[in-house]
């Protein structure tokens, strides 16, 4: 569930609020959003590639908290991980022309008529 | 709360999934004005969204033969292969259509054109982008509640606008339903919203249902995670917590992995990835390693303790009962598309997952948005003077007396009878009359004394909507005496000739149900 909301790489823009398919999110006139209704998350990780300056981390488990903080997600590289293997910058899309799954589906075509279960 | 919103299109659309942008994009390019209402956010909602997926298509003739000849094999007897062929050849040209309209789709190592493959995030973004091209008018975060009718003919829908706290109402000349499939609550990939709502909206008008006992396909997850991802499982290998190998059988990866989940902790390792495959999983499949990454486990030499998480209709195949090739479901006025529709067609007692829904997705969105918009055109600007009245019962209009109802309750009830692999995965009767004696009372209750607004009224009918599809689920998969597919009877394991009908259901506060006379496969004319 989304479990870090950075405050101090926040701006306000409110797009998670927008964005969250689940309305998890409630935007607060003056300051940063708040994670309203976490509970409601469905952990698909794509108000962080939204967000236009990775301030937010999911955490993977979508049915306990964890309570990672975001000291530990700044010391692991975590901010804007999914958004940078994607491609995604700035919360704007990107990367899709050099998605190299063409060569995984191949490559289980292959496995397929040999031994692969 | 303030004023109703009020919206007015000759064709609405609920939902948005790929499905329900296909939709609202046949119909405006038909001359309608449309509006698309979603409970969600256009681009991020949905089972697509956070996915990749493959798509379902054909290139030439003998390709497009092929395709149907390994489908119509897996389907057990359900499908249909005219419609196969319907859906390969819709979604084949509307692939094409994408790329002309500028959709990155990747170049392979012949430098041509890869439409085999679609990013979720990436795909679903720009269909948004060309529905605001296109001036369809999207509502995010507008969950519809009920259907309007005139009469006998569905004329709209009303629902709650949640960040705005006030209701909509929209009036239209046609509907389409393209709300997704049913994941009773599962914690997968996209699935929140997927409660099944309007297959209850139809179904209290009198639509049908078919394929619903194929409501429990199951995928591998890493251990507390919702990453139901299955391409980079292709190169895994699994095993028990004493390191011991499960020997999995070609084609039985599932009930064997199943079984062993029952006797205790399973693990999986990506050991058969080997040479360029590891990077190309990692670049081609950036959600898959989101539970590997964020747990500092390397998947190609460590195990990983894994789980199955049930994917209910989305990936199996039970859903609205088509009438026709344009996706009416046999009330005036309503179309149905995607997920929301059953998929037996193409996959019959097998799941669809992967190619085939993606690319039934685009083909019945199509269809369904150009079938509305032929329904509003003839009824023309009368449409919009017909008197209406709301049709949504259960958890807005009470049967009995008015009492507190807790819809978070209803949920998990459900979750607990539907999600867990020794009661769905593996069915016989017992189970199966227990958890409906559960599940009935729980309807009961909300069908007689439930009545919010709004967002009480939101929790309450997707609560209705998740025990609505559970007991149509399990009606079907207690008259279907037999395995078949998907659909595992401990008490009825083998096949049954005589079975290879689909069954229908319809009714909600109580099904009626039975097998279709013809087989599916002698029908398809």
């Amino acid at each position: 569930m989304i479990e870090v909301l950075s405050e101090t790489r926040c701006t306000s823009c409110n797009v998670c609020v927008k964005a969250c398919p689940a309305n998890v999110f409630d935007a607060v006139p003056g300051h940063v959003p708040v994670i309203a209704r976490q509970e409601d998350c469905q952990t698909c990780f794509l108000c962080e590639i939204y967000c236009p300056v990775d301030a937010l981390y999911v955490a993977t488990d979508p049915e306990h908290v964890t309570g990672i903080t975001e000291s530990t997600v700044v010391e692991a590289g975590l901010f804007g991980s999914y958004a940078r293997a994607l491609g995604w910058r700035k919360g704007r899309e990107g990367g899709a022309d050099r998605d190299p799954t063409h060569q995984l589906r191949q490559a289980s075509l292959t496995g397929a008529r040999s031994t692969a279960p | 709360m303030p004023d109703h919103i009020r919206l007015q299109s000759d064709v609405l659309v609920i939902g948005g999934g790929p499905a329900a942008c296909w939709a609202a994009l046949a119909a405006r390019e038909a001359g309608c004005s449309v509006v698309l209402v979603d409970k969600g956010y256009v681009g991020t909602s949905g089972a697509t969204a956070p996915s990749n997926t493959g798509t379902w298509f054909a290139t030439t003739p003998e390709q497009r033969a092929r395709l149907v000849a390994e489908r119509a094999k897996q389907a057990e007897g359900l499908a249909d292969v005219r419609q196969m062929g319907r859906v390969i050849d819709a979604a084949t040209q509307h692939l094409n259509l994408l790329a002309e309209r500028g959709y990155p789709f990747p170049r392979d190592d012949e430098g041509e054109l890869y439409i085999a493959n679609l990013r979720g995030p990436d795909y679903m973004r720009f269909l948004r982008t060309q529905l605001v091209r296109a001036g369809v008018t999207i509502r995010d975060h507008h969950p519809a509640l009920e259907l309007l009718v005139a009469g006998e003919v569905v004329a709209g829908a009303a629902g709650f606008a949640r960040q705005l706290d006030r209701n909509w109402e929209a009036r239209a000349g046609a509907v389409v339903i393209a709300t997704g499939g049913c994941a009773f609550g599962s914690r997968i990939l996209g699935a929140t919203g997927l409660t099944g709502d309007g297959q209850l909206m139809a179904a209290e008008l009198g639509a049908s249902l078919s394929g619903m006992e194929f409501s429990n396909q199951y995928g591998i997850v890493p251990l507390h995670s919702s990453v139901n991802k299955g391409l980079p499982y292709f190169w895994a290998s699994f095993y028990r917590t004493d390191g011991s190998a499960i020997d999995i059988p070609p084609g039985q990866r599932f009930p064997i992995l199943a079984r062993e989940s029952l006797e205790g902790p399973i693990y999986a390792r990506l050991d058969r990835a080997t040479g360029a495959l590891p990077d190309a999983l990692r670049r081609g499949q950036p959600n898959c390693f989101l539970p590997f990454d964020r747990a500092g486990i390397d998947p190609f030499s460590d195990a990983f303790p894994i789980a199955l998480r049930s994917e209910g209709t989305v990936r199996g195949t039970g859903g609205l009962r088509r009438a026709d090739d344009d996706c009416s479901v046999g009330i005036p006025g309503l179309f149905a598309a995607g997920d929301a529709l059953e998929r037996q067609d193409i996959a019959g007692a097998a799941t669809g997952g992967g190619g085939p829904n993606a690319s039934w997705a685009i083909a019945t969105g199509v269809w369904s948005g150009k079938g509305a918009a032929a329904f509003a055109l003839r009824l023309g600007s009368r449409a919009h003077e017909r008197t209406v009245r709301p049709a949504g019962q259960a958890g807005l209009r009470p049967a009995a007396s008015t009492r507190t109802v807790d819809a978070a309750e209803a949920v998990a009830l459900v979750r607990e009878e539907m999600l867990p692999v020794d009661r769905n995965f593996f069915r016989s009767a017992p189970k199966l009359d227990g958890s409906l004696a559960r599940l009935d009372a729980a309807w009961g209750a909300v069908r007689d004394h439930a009545q919010g607004s709004g967002a009480t009224a939101f929790r309450l009918r997707e609560a209705a909507a998740l025990l609505a599809s559970s007991r149509w689920a399990y009606r079907a998969a207690l008259l279907r005496t037999e395995t078949r597919g998907m659909h595992r009877r401990l008490d009825a394991a083998g096949s049954d000739p005589a079975q290879m009908r689909r069954i229908s259901i319809a009714g909600v506060d109580q099904p009626s149900l039975g097998f279709d006379i013809q087989p599916a496969e002698a029908a398809a004319s």
